[in-house]
């Protein structure tokens, strides 16, 4: 009985967590190289709307993810020459970013609204899939373990490689890392690339795990959600895998509500939409309150690379 | 002969009043060829959206009443951004504020009088003003950052909405459909021009950016929040405190969102309904920057957007362009703005090669 | 070992322009192998720029590097090290929140495993006498030790030339004649070394041969050890020397600027807290606290000038308990105060000079009328700065981003002095200032203080302080020292106070300050 209501929920919780987790992944990584984007949200309908497209036509889901991360990474590139190559204001052009991202979306999204569109499913033999306890393990789609792979190396990347050790150095102070002779804004387009991809990838998520099909702003939100995500998990790989699925938990419970009676009727639906938002907010104060305020952000954050020469 | 940027001794004046300008400009040339690209007729999609609510006439209503929440929520945000601080939530304090004076509406339903209005607006404005509270309370005490907490918020408040429209307050003359009750007639916006569309709040959102820029470039309190913004350890030094100052730009942005909510509730919507969110809090960012935080900037740049929604309708019929190209267009126009800000702290300078990199 | 004929490093006809100024014109000289080569300046006279393009950062705009002989591009920094050209910077190229093996594995440009590179920063430490934990959080290390950090760093890649930019500015005296002693050492093992600095006594100490810049200029290539410091001085200034004219025997009035226990917690994990700081000036004495950065002067400052607030009793202005009060409240009783950043803390550089006299004497000069700002007022009172301190602007209408170091400077102590401050807390006055500049700042400072002013200035320029200063205090671990009178105190014995009370070995470096900044 037990199993029959916690396998479910596992098994919810796990997609729910995913797409903020591979976008957190690519914008933990942005970020540690100094670079604040906040188009996450604009990428990932960029990706989810590619990868409707490309499933819909080609009925291939490895290429629909692979355009999709592409066309993430490209219009990170936009966001890329105008704050690295021209030291546009990182705020305000990743807001340009996530509007550019909603209004593609949309539109390029129009000809595919309400198509359903083939899951993404387990590549595990049905027999092992279909077992109800060993569901837990080989029941997802091949995006969960994406996921996780990339979290170990992002974490192997970041604290083992030499390239690893520049992209931290960078993020920490360009100025010095200029002069030793690094290409910084070169580390930074990369990072913002990758970051990009990884948008894109989390936007796959969208049709391809959670809800089927191609409607306007299907991401609701949940770029901003993996942005909060990377500050709560202070720029650490593990910390984002452990944050991301506490929202997985969070955002599950919304779905159960909406579908279970008893208790849970008790709270109006939206208040129970309105949750992950507040239960974000909340960990933002949680974590501040526990700093006491000093950060550990990268020290270049947002920050503009300007050599005075 | 190769051209080389170089920084200006001085941020150019000039250049930061011409390259809005020319941003939309660029649009227009560049939207062209993205459309055409994209399957559709480029240069009709270009003429409907930019030009035909300017030269129709009947469709300068239509711009004044678009325009007039986004100079009111753009207003404000030139402020709060000016101060550095980043309120991207105008529409969740847009919707709170006309959660608020709906509030109030429905508590005098029944009442008559022409104080009735007056009161709805202060009410939004304390709405919006009370919602943008939260992050600034948030920020001051807690240090957490205004930009996540005030776009969760919206997410919030699109959910409250829908909890009164859907729950407690709906019509019970609205026969299944999730909406408040019509506003009376001494709830409603005043007509301002007979025989038109144009309401009160058209002079009011032209007011607020008068006062606002009066306010901005001659008081203590602007010349505060310009200082805090450029630098805020010189603002600590010349006695102006951060605290109070994030604490201002919050209450004023979200104030006016919130007055700008209730005008849109109380006139062109008339009442609350789940559809309220347009969208204008978030179009809003990109009039501020396109008005260059200024408020006669804004003024400008609100009309201008005003001109694409209008536009986007037209093209919507006219030649079945998906209205969702007006938010690229705007997007692009933002885009342009951001890159053509290098000519305001950067020149171009023709450089003959030398010697050596030619031997290099 | 300096007989070879071929110059290590030879400079022919380097030029390089920024917009407005001529960095370098025409420079050339060369540096034999194994030869300590001083490149002496003002600040602003091009020696920063010139390095830059040995070292690859910058390119020069005409003119060529030659290299054992060998006319080479030095393209960038990684070309330079290939080369064999090593670099310690003024300001340290570190990055704070890693270790001293990666900050140190960062300056290399091929992987070297992490116990490898252990081992071989363990034998350069050893070979060179220096100590260093290689796996200390930089953030958590003294200054000396960071510098240390560079050298290392340098040394491993075997240079057959070694820059240092500025070395000594941030060292207590001990530490520099440990660095001699090494820079000593490897030029018996037929390094070269170029030495920039414009210190003339450590260039005496030093160097075999100085090249002298002036305005971007070489004006002369001599022997330091012949050169007397007076003329070295002459040629790197131009013009003859000018010395502060302080009147002789001069006398004191009562107390008003008193601190008694000022106390600041530490509030970022690797600042510095002030602990029990007590010092009393009296109206016209110049009271000057010495000491090497990051031992409490900025922590110092902010609390003086009203942006840190603490007990009301710990600051007294003419007698007013004044601790718990702002910085406006504080200007109101007579305090103004100039930080040592100036562009983003003592001014606003985006904003023009007229907007820069409102930030701070809009009060005190009856700016504000109402709520509003009387922008005409403060038109006049700039144009008074400007006039009075011969601060080179278009006018109150320019932006004080567009000012030179020196003239932002001038006009930032205009703007404090004419207020006619009862107490002036400086903080750097002349730090990064061309000498005509710091002249005219040196001489207002004194001025005010004739006229009853009591005067505190927080400095890192013992020279300075020394020509300026009435009574001394020495800042170590936010800790002041007991005060001295100048003419009474040597040397030898401020630096001392400023390496900490245990410094009497040139190995110590541990001191409180540091101590404290371990993390738990």
């Amino acid at each position: 009985m037990t199993l029959d209501l916690i396998i479910p929920i596992i098994i919810t919780l796990v997609g729910a967590s995913t797409p903020i987790l591979l976008a957190g992944l690519g914008e933990l990584v942005a970020e540690k190289s100094g670079v604040l984007n906040l188009g996450v949200e604009g990428m990932m309908l960029i990706g989810a709307v590619i990868t409707v497209a490309v499933v819909l036509l080609t009925g291939n889901h490895w290429l629909a993810i692979i355009c999709a991360a592409g066309a993430s990474a490209a219009a990170a590139l936009i966001f890329g020459f105008l704050t690295l190559s021209l030291s546009a204001n990182q705020v305000a052009t990743g807001l340009a970013l996530t509007i550019f991202g909603t209004g593609f979306s949309a539109l390029f999204g129009q000809p595919y609204t309400g198509k359903a569109v083939p899951l993404f499913r387990s590549p595990f033999p049905p027999e092992l899939a279909a077992d109800p306890v060993w569901r837990v393990v080989f029941g997802y789609s091949p995006l969960v373990y994406f996921s996780l792979i990339m979290v170990v190396a992002v974490w192997w990347f970041l604290q083992r490689t030499r390239a690893g050790l520049i992209l931290r150095a960078v993020g920490e102070n360009d100025l010095s890392a200029h002069s030793i002779g690094y290409s910084v804004i070169g580390v930074r387009y990369l990072a913002v690339a990758f970051g990009g991809a990884m948008a894109g990838i989390a936007g796959s998520c969208f049709p391809l795990i959670l809800t089927p099909q191609w409607v306007e702003r299907l991401t609701t939100g949940r770029g901003w959600i993996a942005l909060a995500l990377v500050v709560f998990a202070a720029w650490r790989p593990f910390r984002l895998l452990a944050g991301a699925y506490l929202f997985g938990l969070v955002m599950t419970l919304e779905v159960y509500a909406k579908a279970a009676g008893g208790g849970f009727r008790v709270l109006p639906s939206e208040l129970w939409a309105a949750l992950p938002y507040l239960a974000t907010i909340l960990v933002l104060v949680l974590i501040s309150m526990r700093r006491g305020g000093s950060s550990s952000a990268p020290a270049c954050l947002g920050k503009p690379f300007l050599p005075t020469g | 002969m190769q051209f080389q940027l170089e920084k200006r001794p001085a941020p150019s004046r000039t250049m930061r009043i011409v390259t809005p300008f020319a941003a939309v400009a660029l649009t227009m040339v560049l939207g062209a060829i993205v459309f055409t690209l994209l399957g559709y007729d480029g240069l009709a999609a270009v003429r409907e959206i930019f030009f035909t609510p300017l030269t129709n006439s009947y469709k300068w209503q239509d711009l004044a009443v678009k325009a007039t929440p986004l100079v009111i929520i753009a207003v404000g945000l030139s402020v709060s951004y000016r101060a550095n601080v980043w309120n991207i939530g105008a529409e969740g304090q847009y919707i709170v504020g006309a959660i608020a004076g709906t509030g109030v509406g429905l508590l005098t339903h029944t009442m008559t009088g022409p104080w009735i209005f007056p009161l709805m607006l202060l009410a939004g404005i304390a709405g919006g003003a009370a919602y943008a509270a939260i992050p600034a309370f948030l920020r001051t005490q807690f240090k957490v950052n205004e930009i996540l907490t005030t776009l969760m918020l919206t997410y919030v408040s699109v959910q409250l909405l829908n909890y009164l429209v859907f729950g407690p307050w709906k019509s019970p003359t609205s026969m299944g459909q999730p909406q408040t009750v019509l506003f009376s007639a001494d709830q409603s916006q005043p007509y301002i021009i007979p025989g038109t569309i144009v309401q009160v709040g058209t002079p009011i959102a032209i007011v607020v950016a008068l006062l606002v820029w009066f306010v901005m470039s001659r008081s203590v309190f602007g010349f505060q929040v310009r200082a805090v913004g450029a630098s805020p350890a010189a603002a600590r030094y010349g006695g102006f405190s951060a605290n109070r100052t994030v604490w201002l730009a919050l209450l004023v942005s979200g104030g006016l969102a919130g007055l700008a909510g209730i005008l849109e509730a109380t006139g062109p919507f008339g009442r609350l309904v789940p559809q309220f969110p347009t969208n204008y809090g978030f179009t809003a960012i990109i009039v501020a920057f396109l008005g260059r935080l200024h408020p006669l900037g804004v003024l400008i740049a609100g009309t201008a957007l005003a001109i694409t929604f209008v536009g986007g309708e037209v093209a919507q019929t006219t030649i079945q362009l998906p209205f969702a190209a007006v938010g690229i267009f705007q997007a692009m126009m933002l885009f342009l703005l951001l890159a053509g800000d290098i000519f305001v702290r950067y020149r171009f300078k023709r450089s003959v090669p030398e010697a050596t990199r030619a031997a290099a | 070992m300096e007989t070879s004929l071929i110059p290590r490093l030879e400079l022919v006809g380097i030029t390089k322009r920024f917009p407005g100024v001529l960095a370098n014109d025409n420079v050339g000289f060369s540096v034999k192998p194994g030869e300590i080569h001083a490149l002496l300046g003002e600040n602003g006279a091009g020696k920063s720029t010139l390095v830059k393009m040995i070292y690859g950062i910058m390119q020069p705009d005409a003119g060529e590097i030659r290299w054992n002989g060998q006319r080479v591009v030095v393209h960038n920094p990684k070309a330079a090290r290939k080369l064999g050209v090593g670099m310690v910077f003024q300001h340290f190229s570190l990055f704070e929140a890693m270790t001293v093996l990666e900050n140190i594995a960062l300056g290399l440009d091929s992987k070297v495993p992490a116990r490898d590179l252990e081992a071989k920063v363990r034998e350069v430490l050893k070979q060179y006498g220096l100590q260093l934990d290689p796996h200390r959080t930089v953030s958590t290390l003294s200054v000396g030790e960071r510098q240390r950090i560079e050298i290392v760093r340098a040394l491993l890649l075997n240079p057959s030339l070694l820059i240092m930019d500025e070395p000594t500015s941030v060292l207590t005296p001990q530490e520099v004649d440990q660095l001699f002693v090494v820079l000593r050492q490897l030029a018996r093992e037929g390094c070269s070394i170029l030495y920039i600095s414009h210190k003339l006594h450590e260039i005496k100490a030093l160097c075999d041969t100085a090249t002298i810049l002036r305005g971007g200029k070489v004006v002369a290539t001599c022997d330091p050890k012949v050169e007397t410091s007076r003329s070295m001085a002459e040629k790197m200034i131009g013009a003859g020397l000018k010395d502060v004219k302080k009147a002789p025997g001069r006398s004191f009035g009562g107390d008003k600027f008193v601190v008694e226990g000022l106390t600041v917690p530490r509030t970022e994990a690797f600042g510095t807290g002030l602990d029990t700081i007590s010092f009393t000036v009296r109206a016209g004495e110049i009271f000057g606290i010495a000491g090497v950065a990051g031992n409490g002067q900025s922590e110092l400052l902010l609390a003086l000038d009203g942006e840190v607030q603490v007990r009301p009793d710990a600051i007294r202005i003419e007698g007013e308990a004044a601790g718990e009060l702002s910085p406006n409240a504080r200007r109101r009783l007579g305090l103004c105060a100039v930080p040592e950043e100036r562009n983003g803390h003592a001014a606003i550089g985006d904003f023009t000079l007229a907007d820069n006299s409102v930030l701070t004497a809009r009060n005190r000069l009856g700016m504000v009328t109402a709520g509003l700002i009387r922008s005409g007022a403060a038109k006049t009172y700039t144009g008074k700065v400007i006039a009075d301190f011969a601060v080179k602007a278009l006018g109150p209408g320019a932006t004080a981003g567009s000012l030179s170091g020196g003239n932002l400077q001038k006009f930032i102590m205009g703007r404090e002095i004419l207020q006619k401050p009862s107490v002036l807390v400086v903080s750097q006055p002349t730090w990064g200032v061309d000498a005509g500049a710091a002249a005219a700042i040196h001489q207002s400072i004194v001025e005010l203080a004739q006229t009853g002013t009591a005067v505190v200035i927080i400095s890192q320029d013992l020279d300075e302080l020394l020509a300026l200063c009435d009574t001394l205090a020495v800042i170590n671990g936010g800790r002041l020292s007991a005060p001295m009178r100048v003419g009474e105190v040597s040397i030898e014995e401020i630096g001392l106070l400023m390496g900490g009370i245990h410094g009497t070995a040139a190995e110590t470096h541990i001191v409180p300050g540091e101590r404290d900044a371990i993390p738990a």
